[in-house]
């Protein structure tokens, strides 16, 4: 499997996305430039986290503009799985291939912290193969992951089963105290309506081995694997 | 010539910014502050348009980039 890993200006988890791909999972790895507008021969797509542009302006807003978005516009539009992770995420929302937005987080301050997060559906490729229910571990590190959508459009995504992720205790229960940033109904990462494009605020790259604490997140980089070897 | 572009939160939209510039003026005093929200503000310069194409242009700016749609709204206003 070919999987590409974007670069934006001021992404600093892409060479973490790529080492889990290339070393810890044995596929083959592609940087791909922001500016580059061609992803053939790439069978899945990872954007990356960190603080693209800056995040001036907006978190991701300006790298939604990048060139490469047309072309992961088109990838996700033929059913190429697509992974948001962190910023990576928060550019999808922005180029309107996710559902929602993120607001500061509810106490005003960045959160670099372990979570734990359970799989809600299990029909998209990044967690094909886990089951409902399933409570990963991995670090969130951001200032922006409050997830916001109105209530009715809330309602609408629940219904269309686009909650893939939900922040709760380390035996799966929703608490309050569980859910770092404020987001709405616990929100950790959803899906869009294809379920191909999956976004997350928790960094799966950094827990991907039991060496930095967690290697939970490399379940969603082998259930990818599985989802494109049976495609 | 120059526009101003105001975006702000939505009213549904909960801004942890402002609460905690609100809760800092109550802790300075001002117990008559009753609410406050925190907004962008943009001056764009414009050269060789007419005001209405200038209003065209950073309307649409203002829609595509400087605010989104899902927590945001924004104003525009031309200067002669």
């Amino acid at each position: 499997m070919r999987i590409g890993v974007v670069t934006f200006p001021g992404s600093n988890s892409d060479h973490d996305a790529y080492h889990v791909v290339k070393h810890v999972c044995g596929q083959e790895a592609r940087f791909v430039w922001h500016k580059e507008t061609d992803l053939s021969g790439l069978d899945a797509v990872v954007l990356p986290g960190g603080f693209a542009y800056g995040d001036y302006l907006r978190t991701g807003a300006i790298a939604r503009f990048s060139p490469v978005m047309q072309a992961v516009t088109a990838f996700a539009g033929k059913g190429g799985p697509v992974l948001g992770i962190c910023n990576g995420f928060q550019i999808l929302q922005e180029a309107g291939l996710l559902p929602g937005a993120m607001l500061r987080n509810r106490s005003v301050k960045f959160l670099s912290q372990p979570v734990h997060i359970r799989v809600e559906r299990i029909d998209t490729p990044f967690t094909a193969g886990l089951a409902t229910g399933d409570v990963l571990t991995m670090p969130i590190a951001h200032g922006e992951g409050n997830f916001y959508l109105p209530d009715d459009e809330l309602d609408r995504i629940e219904g269309e089963g686009q909650v893939v992720f939900r922040y709760t205790t380390k035996d799966g229960r929703l608490e309050g105290a569980a859910n770092p940033n404020g987001s709405a109904r616990a929100i950790a990462g959803v899906c869009n309506e294809a379920r191909n494009v999956v976004g997350l605020m928790p960094h799966p790259e950094r827990a991907s081995e039991p060496e930095v604490g967690s290697a939970d997140g490399r379940k969603l980089f082998e259930a990818l694997i599985g989802a494109l070897q049976t495609a | 010539m120059r526009a101003r572009v105001y975006v702000t939160l939505k009213k549904s939209v909960f801004d942890p910014q402002g609460k905690t510039i609100h809760d800092a003026l109550r802790s300075m005093g001002y117990s008559g502050v009753a609410d406050v929200r925190q907004g962008k503000f943009f001056e764009v310069s414009l050269e060789g348009v007419s005001p209405d194409q200038a209003k065209a242009t950073v309307e649409e700016i203002a829609h595509r980039i400087l605010s989104n749609p899902v927590i945001e709204s924004y104003r525009v206003e031309v200067e002669p």
